[in-house]
């Protein structure tokens, strides 16, 4: 099971660092959504994969009488997603009125903030 | 709690049964009240007009409970409160060493100085779409960021700034801000997320998140984990969010382009919560790692401050010859992590401390000269020596701390980072310290000459901007400018406190584990 999730993880992080190399910004946040897919899917791993024991503990006892799954990975996702979900639709938002405004949404002709040819600094006076 | 009556249980291993004592909630205050304060301007976000007057009080109070914070910390060593009364590491832990309570007040002290200075620099616009409530969220997660003593909380409060940053520098949706926004926020979310990915690995490899916990376990797993990788990792993370070459490029990209008094907190503060994050796991998770990476840092450290320094040569715009300078900061401070010795990290945390006021200072200062000259381009910015003087003389207070010379704050880290550099036997990592105070004293000398006084070329606004805010807010970041540069003493025992806290981890680990037993 790890290794057919490890290799679900290599190919989420491939395909995200793709995209995000791409000039466009909308090829740039999809990548940035598997990106951060790809990392919920590493904790997950990485928090050990332990199939169908949920883990409660029994009443007459202080801890578990068997191995469960790890309830920690989940919580650590569930706050990952809800960081990562909201900063994506921030970020769609704010791609879209980038685009809106400055007509384009590829980042070389993004140049409003840092103009090409601008003139140097006076050298004396 | 539901325990059925007959059946005992025994919490005494899992919690603390002892009440809080009222100095505990000291290492919560700093987070705790901007962020009831930003809730409160959140629901009183129709009433505009007492934005501000909100603020200032929330932060006073921060700044109050931080200053109460660093005097328990240096005075009894750190301070450690696991939330929801758990014992530590079940529980998320709030650990206050000298570090981070040092670093959290000047952070706040800066943030007092930049709502004051807000209340003339951001309009009922701007305070309309939430400024204020950005500012104490963003000042939240930083604080949270200087005191969590749990890695995947770090990441938390890191998001939390972000986000708030965000929202800052958007404020006014100028075209040049949505640019400079889109890029700020595209590559800080990739180092955050990088942040996260190391911080998934080091789960697996632990199993916790606890600082203290995971220090104490490092050397029992070194031989068989891939500690390594995972301190190159928090280093690319943590050097993108501190802005060392070569992932700094966002940073020239968005800091000049949102309103004067943004970019002044940006400038002082953002950038070192990442230096910070990267001294708390380098050098106290990693230390062997860290010695590894010692030779490569060096040369990050060198390349960031010089490289940085000739970008703001190259500058016309005055907030973007500033934004080079935060860079070519950030190399200086990483020389230090470089080096790895006690007095090189001293010298990294009071060029911090430095770092952060003259920054936001200089910001300022470029905010209140815009005012007056009606221009942020040195090609039209001009006579403000013959219209106020006293500008002038904030100026060069300023240029003198930012370039490392006498009679400010900058010459006395810059004097222990060159000390450390030859007594580890670096003398070119010194070179390049020295190189880049001479390179900042070029590029913003030019400023003085052709701001302050060369003859005026361009005609000013035809009502200047009061600059008596100004003044105010510069006075007060002068004053520990100038004391940090005339009596230094105090601060280098601190930051050599701080230093010590992150060096001696067995000391930390015992302040979170007191009795050491618990696994």
């Amino acid at each position: 099971m790890e290794t057919i999730l490890a290799a679900t993880v290599a190919i989420f992080f491939a395909v995200s660092i793709y995209l995000i190399l791409s000039k466009h910004i909308i090829r740039i946040l999809l990548g940035v959504a598997i990106f951060s897919n790809a990392v919920n899917l590493t904790i997950f791993t990485a928090g050990r994969v332990v199939r169908e024991v949920p883990p409660i503990i029994p009443v007459e006892l202080d801890t578990p009488d068997r191995l469960t799954a790890n309830p920690l990975p989940q919580a650590l996702i569930l706050t990952a997603i809800v960081i990562s979900f909201s900063i994506f639709a921030f970020l769609l938002v704010l791609a879209f009125r980038a685009y809106q405004e400055l007509g384009t949404d590829d980042t070389d002709g993004m140049r409003v903030a840092e103009p090409e040819g601008e003139d140097l600094p006076p050298l004396g006076y | 709690m539901a325990i059925e009556p007959g059946h005992a249980v025994d919490l005494s291993g899992a919690m603390v049964l002892a009440p809080t004592t009222p100095a505990d909630w000291l290492v919560v205050g700093p987070v705790a009240i901007p962020i009831v304060t930003g809730a409160i301007l959140l629901m009183a976000r129709h009433e505009t007009r007492l934005h501000a007057s909100l603020a200032v009080v929330g932060l006073l109070a921060t700044l109050l409970c931080n200053i109460g914070l660093l005097a328990r910390v240096l005075d009894q060593g750190p301070l450690v409160m696991t939330m929801g009364r758990w014992l530590p590491p079940f529980g998320i832990s709030f650990a206050a060493d000298a570090l981070g309570a040092s670093l959290a007040l000047v952070a706040t002290l800066v943030a007092v100085v930049c709502a004051f200075f807000a209340t003339a620099d951001i309009g009922a616009v701007g305070r309309r779409y939430g400024f204020y409530p950005f500012m104490m969220l963003m000042m939240a997660g930083v604080g949270g960021s200087f005191l969590t003593g749990d890695i995947f909380n770090l990441y938390v409060w890191f998001e939390v700034f972000l986000i708030s940053s965000f929202g800052l520098l958007v404020l006014g949706s100028q075209h040049r801000q949505l640019d400079g926004a889109t890029k700020y926020a595209i590559l800080n979310l990739v180092g955050t997320t990088l942040f996260l990915t190391a911080t998934a690995l080091l789960y697996g490899t632990f199993g916790t998140l606890n600082m203290a916990d995971i220090a104490r376990k490092a050397d029992g797993v070194r031989e068989s984990a891939p500690l390594t990788t995972l301190a190159v990792l928090y280093l690319l993370a943590f050097g993108m969010k501190a802005a060392a070459f070569p992932v700094n490029f966002w940073l020239p990209a968005s800091y000049h382009t949102p309103r004067i008094v943004t970019a002044a907190l940006f400038g002082g503060v953002l950038t070192k919560v990442g230096i910070y994050a990267l001294l708390r796991t380098l050098v106290m998770l990693f230390p062997p790692e860290l010695e590894l990476l010692s030779g490569l840092i060096a040369w990050i450290a060198a390349a960031t401050m010089v490289i940085g320094i000739m970008g703001a040569l190259a500058q016309t715009d005055l907030r973007r010859v500033l934004g080079f300078v935060v860079i070519s900061g950030v190399g200086v401070m990483l020389a230090g992590l470089a080096l790895g010795t006690s007095e090189g990290l001293a010298g990294t945390v009071f060029y911090a401390f430095h770092s952060m006021i003259v920054m936001t200072a200089l910001y300022l200062l470029a905010g209140v000269m815009n005012g007056l000259g009606g221009s942020y381009s040195l090609s039209k910015l001009s006579g403000l020596y013959a219209t106020n003087p006293l500008v002038a003389a904030f100026a060069l207070l300023l240029i003198l701390a930012a370039a490392g010379l006498p009679p400010a704050s900058g010459l006395w880290p810059k004097v222990m980072l060159v000390r450390a550099s030859l007594d580890s036997g670096q003398p070119w990592l010194a070179f390049a310290i020295l190189a880049t105070g001479l390179l900042t004293t070029l590029a913003l000398g030019r400023v003085f000459i052709l701001a302050i006084w060369r003859p005026r070329v361009a005609a000013g606004p035809k009502v200047p901007a009061s600059p008596l805010l100004g003044y105010v807010a510069l006075t007060a970041l002068s004053l520990p400018v100038v004391v940090m540069g005339l009596y230094p003493d105090p601060i280098i025992a601190v930051a050599e406190r701080a230093a010590d806290a992150i060096l001696n981890a067995p000391a930390y680990i015992g302040t979170v584990f007191p009795e050491g037993a618990a696994q």
